[in-house]
């Protein structure tokens, strides 16, 4: 078990190489290039491949090419990258290749204020594609939980054959703490078929995630972007279709009791409820505990699962109380809590570089006593 | 020499395929499969990776490990592939939108690296899937679909831009000469590096009916009445022909051998 000071960045990468990932392709956007940058030294020393591509669509193709080759693969980018690479996030859910894109927002719109933190990229972490499928979204809040998520993030990508998106911000990317790297985390590799190659369907919907063969192994087996059946080969089918579709969101959503991550501090007796995540829930946990400080009951809500929805746990635990949401955008998340909620809940969020400070989430809780 | 096709690399059971009658995919296609087949390479050790566009949809019929991409991404999914996995022998079949268009700056780049890979362009003139738009390569004054007046832009020569670009293996012929084709890619696949061959074809029904080349035989003929031979021109690239030929061949470190050599020796010289 390694101690050491790392970044938020560097600590994605260190996960990703735990967690078996073994091909990175990217293009360099603050505040996400330091780690690439420490993808290209430590993946040559495992064995592994670093490739800096001409551009993100390129970067999100190569991972894809690599992860069907057998290649743990994942990027990094950040706000304007992201965008880019939404053409190949929907071809990789659709296709179900497992990779990983970390995404580490800065300031927008567009190229924004790039060394400065935002968390506006909430919504187009979930709806930056076209189309309906299903995403799983983790968001770390420290440097630690950078880390240990990442390597969830592959075990998720493997087993439920999906993309997995880590989404952070400038502030958890670019802070160092001290950490301790801990080294029994388990690793999940994807499922292998073990039927005779005229028997392969890659695309089975007998399983909920159907095993994938790698290029190379044999099995000689078609991917396409276009609306596949189980043989992977095109159809227009509408009932097929609907197949693949349902069988999309069944897989993710079926198991949310795995893949709905939280924390909930100071909730049991809260009457006020924080939701928050990201850098901006460290700032609400010294909230929390200066409003408790003078009597307020106020409790935290973090999702550590940013996507798909903690709809049921959201519900149980804002249940009765006056619900707050802080985030670092015009208001994102808020959509989603108060839809899962049915209710209106205050909302205070800002998109210009700036942290929101634990005295402005008291001000704003106090001023609705 | 005459090979056949073999049934084996074809999936019969996607056949018909969605090629117009006279289109000159397939005989694009029957020339990249006999290369194949007199290769030898193992089978299964073949990805054969393509583009969006009607030449995109090659991959769907060819029975080897078959990736359909997105339009103009297939060099980039393919060197993600082969420098997964180097024993795969990566084959590329792309169109020259999906090329030299929207995929451009991947097309540059991967001839840049010297990666070895086979990449064969259909070169139809034109956007077939989409209904005939103006192309990179639509020749001057042509008529497309959004070129109602005549074609203005001067067309891009993709042989010249993938010698430009550092590629190692160029060649170039039409759909006339087939054999010579699949000669030319044969050659592309057992040359180690970046080879691309563009097979110039035809798209009777887009291109063609907009240019008086409606009949796939008299489209033939004028592709064969504008090939010059290289050896004949000394230029790659001349006004009103099509320079047909092999314009380079030469060996040059290939990037994945040189990847992985960099990854022994740093992983070496860390144990010291
Ligand atoms: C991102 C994106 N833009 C546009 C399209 C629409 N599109 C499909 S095929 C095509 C043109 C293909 O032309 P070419 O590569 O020359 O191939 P051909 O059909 O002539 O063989 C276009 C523009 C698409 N599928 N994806
Ligand atoms: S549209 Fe043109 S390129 Fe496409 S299949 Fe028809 S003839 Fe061939």
């Amino acid at each position: 078990m390694k101690e050491v000071v790392i970044s938020g960045n560097e600590a994605i990468a260190y996960g990703a190489i735990y967690a078996g990932c073994r091909f990175f392709a990217g293009y360099p956007i603050t505040p996400s290039t330091d780690l690439a940058e420490k993808m290209s030294y430590l993946l040559p020393l495992n064995g592994g491949v670093f490739i800096q591509m001409e551009d993100e669509l390129g970067s999100i193709s190569a991972i894809i090419g690599a992860s069907l080759a057998g290649k743990k693969a994942m990027t990094a980018t950040s706000g304007p990258g992201f965008s880019l690479m939404q053409e190949g996030l929907g071809f990789a859910s659709y296709s179900e290749i497992p990779i990983v894109v970390a995404d580490i927002e800065r300031v927008g719109p567009s190229t924004g204020i790039p060394t400065y933190p935002s968390q506006g990229d909430v919504m187009q972490t979930r709806w930056g594609t076209h189309g309906s499928h299903p995403v799983i979204v983790f968001y770390p809040s420290s440097v630690y939980e950078s880390y240990k998520l990442t390597v969830e993030a592959f075990n998720y990508s493997e087993k439920y054959r999906t993309p997995v998106i880590l989404l952070s911000d400038e502030v958890i990317g670019h802070m160092r703490e001290k950490v301790r790297l801990v080294e029994d985390l388990p690793v999940i590799e994807r499922l292998k078929p073990n039927v005779s190659k005229e028997e392969y369907l890659p695309f089975d919907s007998r399983y909920d995630v159907p095993p994938i063969a790698n290029f190379g192994e044999g099995y000689r087996f078609h991917i396409t972007g276009l609306t596949h059946d189980e043989t992977g080969f095109p159809t227009s089918d509408p009932e097929k279709a609907e197949t693949l579709i349902e069988r999309l969101h069944r897989k993710i959503y079926k198991n949310m009791d795995d893949i709905g991550k939280f924390e909930a501090f100071y909730t049991e007796d809260a009457e006020y409820l924080i939701i928050s995540y990201g850098a901006t829930a460290r700032g609400a946990k010294d909230a929390v505990i200066e409003l408790r400080r003078k009597g307020i009951k106020v409790g935290l809500f973090r999702p550590i699962t940013i996507w798909p929805s903690l709809e049921l746990p959201l519900r149980e635990i804002a249940d009765g109380k006056k619900v707050f949401v802080f985030e670092m955008n015009l208001g994102q998340y808020v959509l989603e809590v108060e839809r899962i909620l049915k209710r209106d809940v205050v909302f205070f969020g800002k998109e210009n570089g700036e942290l929101i400070t634990p005295e402005e989430m008291e001000s704003c809780i106090q001023k609705s006593l | 020499m005459y090979t056949e096709i073999s049934l084996e690399n074809l999936r019969e059971n996607k056949l018909p395929h969605i090629w117009c009658a006279g289109c000159g995919n397939g005989i694009v296609l029957g020339a990249i499969l006999r290369a194949i087949e007199r290769s030898k390479i193992d089978k299964d050790k073949i990805v054969f990776v393509s583009g969006i566009g009607c030449a995109g949809r090659s991959s769907g019929y060819v029975n080897f490990n078959t990736l359909h991409t997105l339009h103009g991404r297939p060099l980039a999914f393919a060197t993600g592939i082969k420098l997964a996995n180097p024993d795969l022998h990566v084959i590329v079949a792309t169109g020259d939108g999906d090329l030299a268009a929207i995929g451009g700056n991947h097309f540059i780049h991967t001839a840049k690296r010297n990666i070895d890979m086979t990449v064969i362009v259909f070169n139809n003139f034109t956007y077939g899937m989409t209904g005939g738009q103006v192309s990179p390569t639509t020749p001057d004054k042509a008529y497309t679909t959004t070129t109602p007046f005549g074609e203005i832009e001067e067309p891009m020569d993709i042989s010249y831009l993938a010698v430009a670009s550092g590629a190692t293996y160029v060649a170039r012929e039409t759909i006339a000469s087939p054999f010579v084709l699949e000669k030319y890619i044969l050659n592309g696949i057992m040359h180690k590096g970046f080879s691309l061959i563009e097979a110039v074809s035809s798209c009777v029904t887009e291109f063609g009916r907009r240019n008086k080349l409606e009949d796939p035989a008299i489209y033939i003929k004028w592709l064969k009445d504008k090939s010059i031979p290289y050896s004949k021109t000394n230029a790659l690239s001349v006004k009103d022909g099509i320079v047909v030929g092999e314009f380079i061949n030469v060996e040059k470190e290939e990037f994945t051998e040189k990847y992985y050599e960099m990854v022994k020796k740093v992983r070496n010289e860390e144990r010291d």
